[in-house]
């Protein structure tokens, strides 16, 4: 009798299994098969000449040579790391900030819906058209420059997509404008999620704002906070559409804000197959090291979170 | 557990962002080259659909208006973000269906669509081989110096039918071997564009022949930058502007026989004269077609020159806005320190073609036909790939241009086309001209030496183009 309805579990569960079939097959063909073609392509000497297929010749780790041995993947990881960091920075304080000012019940603000999706909105442009209007707005015959000069601040227009750091700026700063908002709303609901007879007890100990903010918001957050660092941390290596637009995919001036993916994409233009799979799995070191880093950094440890 | 499942995570979340890092570098392998060409015995001319590959409809609307028997049945185009047409148009030809593919040029789009159906050519159904496609001339030679494209002999044109098309036409088309393989029915010499206004104020007199004195060779060029400059004007709204008239004019192609890049002595000129010119404030370190560069279309922008053909001031210079320079009819054209041209649409036959006669017919018709070509000129603006025609009209006192104050400007680019020589081209001259222009943006700006800037044009233009090695 145990047995049978052992069984019958058994037969239960295997529907969990069918239901998940379309993830794993949609998973195997799109992300896993890739995955592995990727690391495989990327030992052939594999591109397009014209009109001529050169290759696949496989080649060993020629490709990962000529990519460290150039020096241009430190250059543009530097690039990369530093823009996202400007902008993260910026984006977390933000972020933090208006999240418990929502999330704190003795402030009762009002409008908070409104402001919520207001600050989610610039999410919602295209990042290829925020970078256009930013490409526009700040040329040396556009609004920001006319205003500066009419306004007597500037003696003449200041061409901001020719030194290096006004360029990285308004990188960083769209890039922030972009994902402050979400950051937002996931700080927000972890913040929700605490317990809100800590914070009384808090005030009853009487701790002042600051004292709960640090003692009982940030530490409780931590889970949350990893996650947002992680994923801005992917989302921010991979960073691609806002600077190729911003400098028409030269990364100008002198390549000081070309990111890693702008550079495969170059490479993809003669469809270069073995050197852009040589530099996807070099990103993909990249971005693995520094998360672990991340996860240290965080102290996520197995009796950190007890 | 824990720290298990943070790795697990981790090495999820990580294959996720690899994955679509690495999307781009799955799965396609395509086959290699197309072998050997067809004879021309063994062309074959009964194919039911002609299929053309082109950019953009213009050479659509040519065939239109003067292929008499073309019409069309059926469209099905849409606009792009960029405001250009993408999609397919049917027409017919006597019984023989024809299709236009159209794909924008924007981000080598139309390029990838043309790799991609010519090296699927051989396997490819015979209603659905490409038999004609356009080309321009900065990548001509990618598809010219293959078998991909058909000799015009073999098409049965003859070298008396095109005798009185203009050489850099057919230096375009001229693959290694010095076989001709396309043919086009426009010309786009070039010349330099001067306000009258300026010249008047400046020079003293807005007479073509007389400015032309003032900017002969690139030493007095520079001289009347000079005086531009103190009158508080621009001599032309970008160092990029004067770049045609040196890339036309170069001793030897970007790119040797043994896929070296060599930097001809006339880009180093440009470089030096471009850097004097930035640094004493008489051009900007801006990109063509980029709002300051336009901002020259009025007389506020303050400048002095533009270096083009016919069809930038009759379509790109603002002409039908009120308050523009082309408006008032204020431009004026003269020969410039060195001829060259810019633009221009080839007509290519594919290898492979079922319909070989229709093709060669339209060819035939729309390049060499002085009836269509006087229609072309007369009805469209063009400049016609025909001396004899062009010659004509430019002794015609009555064909006048409103934009250039009732100047004709046929006579200025019949007398410049003459000695454009092209013979120096390369297939790669595309993305060798592009990064040359976006690398020495930072010499001018200051954000480099000539040196770091040469660095970092080699690192691009390997990496765009990875067979080649300087």
């Amino acid at each position: 009798m145990n047995k049978s309805k052992n069984n019958a579990v058994i037969k239960y569960n295997r529907w969990g299994y069918i239901f998940l079939i379309p993830f794993a097959v949609a998973y195997i063909v799109f992300q896993l098969i890739p995955l592995f073609t990727t690391i495989y392509n990327s030992f052939f000497e594999n591109y397009r000449d014209g009109l001529t297929q050169i290759g696949p010749n496989f080649v060993g780790f020629e490709n990962y040579k000529a990519l460290l041995e150039s020096g241009k993947l430190l250059t543009y990881t530097k690039n990369t790391m530093i823009m996202w960091v400007m902008g993260f920075v910026p984006q977390i304080i933000f972020s933090l900030l208006l999240a418990a000012w929502f999330s704190d019940p003795s402030l009762r603000l009002k409008g908070q819906r409104f402001f919520k999706t207001v600050i989610y909105l610039p999410n919602l442009i295209m990042a290829s058209a925020f970078s256009m209007l930013f490409f526009t707005l700040f040329s040396t015959v556009g609004p920001i420059n006319s205003i500066l000069v009419s306004t007597g601040i500037l003696k003449e227009s200041f061409n901001f997509m020719s030194h290096v750091w006004s360029t990285r700026i308004l990188i960083a700063f769209m890039n922030f404008v972009m994902w402050f908002g979400n950051t937002t709303i996931l700080l927000l609901a972890g913040m929700l999620g605490i317990d809100t007879s800590l914070y009384e007890a808090a005030e009853v100990d009487g701790a002042n704002a600051t004292q709960i903010f640090y003692r009982i918001t940030l530490p409780l957050l931590k889970p949350i906070l990893l996650y947002v660092m992680i994923t801005s941390l992917i989302g921010g290596l991979q960073m691609f559409d806002v600077p190729q637009i911003l400098t028409s995919g030269s990364g100008d001036p002198i390549g000081s804000s070309m990111t890693l993916i702008m550079y495969l994409n170059q490479h993809l233009y003669s469809k270069n197959y073995g050197m852009g799979g040589a530099l996807s799995v070099l990103l993909f070191i990249i971005t693995g090291v520094l998360s672990v880093v991340i996860f240290k950094a965080m102290g996520y440890e197995k009796g950190a979170k007890k | 557990m824990k720290r298990m499942k943070a790795i697990a995570s981790l090495a999820l979340a990580a294959t996720m962002v690899f994955g679509l890092a690495a999307c781009g570098g799955a799965g396609d392998s395509s086959s290699s080259s197309s072998s050997s060409s067809s004879d021309g015995a063994a062309v074959s001319s009964e194919g039911q659909v002609l299929n053309i590959y082109c950019w953009n409809e213009e050479f659509k609307s040519r065939i239109t208006d003067h292929y008499s028997a073309y019409s069309e049945t059926s469209s099905d185009l849409e606009e792009n973000d960029n405001g250009d047409v993408q999609g397919t148009v049917e027409g017919k030809i006597g019984d023989v269906k024809v299709v236009w593919h159209i794909t924008p040029s924007k981000d080598n789009a139309y390029q990838n669509a043309l790799d991609e159906a010519l090296l699927g050519q051989e396997d490819a159904a015979a209603d659905d081989k490409v038999d004609l496609f356009l080309v321009e001339a900065d990548y001509a030679l990618k598809y010219v110096d293959t078998d991909a494209t058909m000799s015009v002999s073999d098409l049965g044109i003859t070298e008396d039918d095109i005798a009185d098309q203009y050489q850099y036409t057919k230096d375009v088309m001229t693959d290694s071997n010095g076989v001709l393989k396309g043919l086009s029915w426009q010309g786009c010499p070039g010349g330099l564009i001067y306000n009258r206004d300026v010249a008047l104020e400046v020079l003293g007199t807005e007479d073509p022949d007389e400015v032309q004195e003032y900017v002969k060779d690139w030493d007095t060029y520079l001289e009347t930058s000079k005086k531009m400059k103190e009158a508080g004007y621009l001599m032309t709204a970008t160092a990029n502007d004067p770049y045609r008239v040196f890339s036309n004019n170069v001793t030897t192609p970007w790119v040797n026989d043994e896929k070296k890049i060599q930097i001809d002595d006339n880009f180093k000129k440009w470089v030096d004269m471009s850097k004097e010119q930035v640094d004493n404030g008489e051009t900007t370190s801006e990109d063509l077609w980029g709002d300051k560069w336009s901002s020259g279309f009025y007389p506020d922008g303050k400048v002095f020159a533009y270096f083009g053909p016919a069809w930038l001031f009759n379509f790109s210079m603002a002409a039908d806005d009120e308050g523009s320079i082309a408006n008032a009819g204020r431009w004026g054209l003269c020969v410039g320190p060195q001829s060259f041209f810019w633009g221009g649409t080839w007509i290519c036959g594919a290898t492979g073609t079922d319909n070989a006669d229709l093709v060669a017919d339209i060819m035939k018709t729309m390049t060499t036909d002085e009836t269509v070509l006087t229609e072309i000129v007369n009805d469209d603006d063009d400049f016609v790939n025909n001396s004899k025609v062009m010659e004509q009209f430019a002794n015609d006192e009555s064909y006048q241009s409103k934009i250039l104050g009732g100047q004709n400007p046929n006579k200025i680019f019949c007398e410049g086309i003459k000695t454009i020589d092209l013979s120096n081209i390369s297939s790669y001259d595309q993305g060798c001209n592009e990064k040359f222009q976006q690398a020495m943006k930072n010499y001018f700006d200051g954000n480099a030496t000539y040196d770091e800037a040469l660095e970092k044009f080699y690192s691009d233009v390997e990496t765009t183009y990875p067979a080649l090695s300087h």
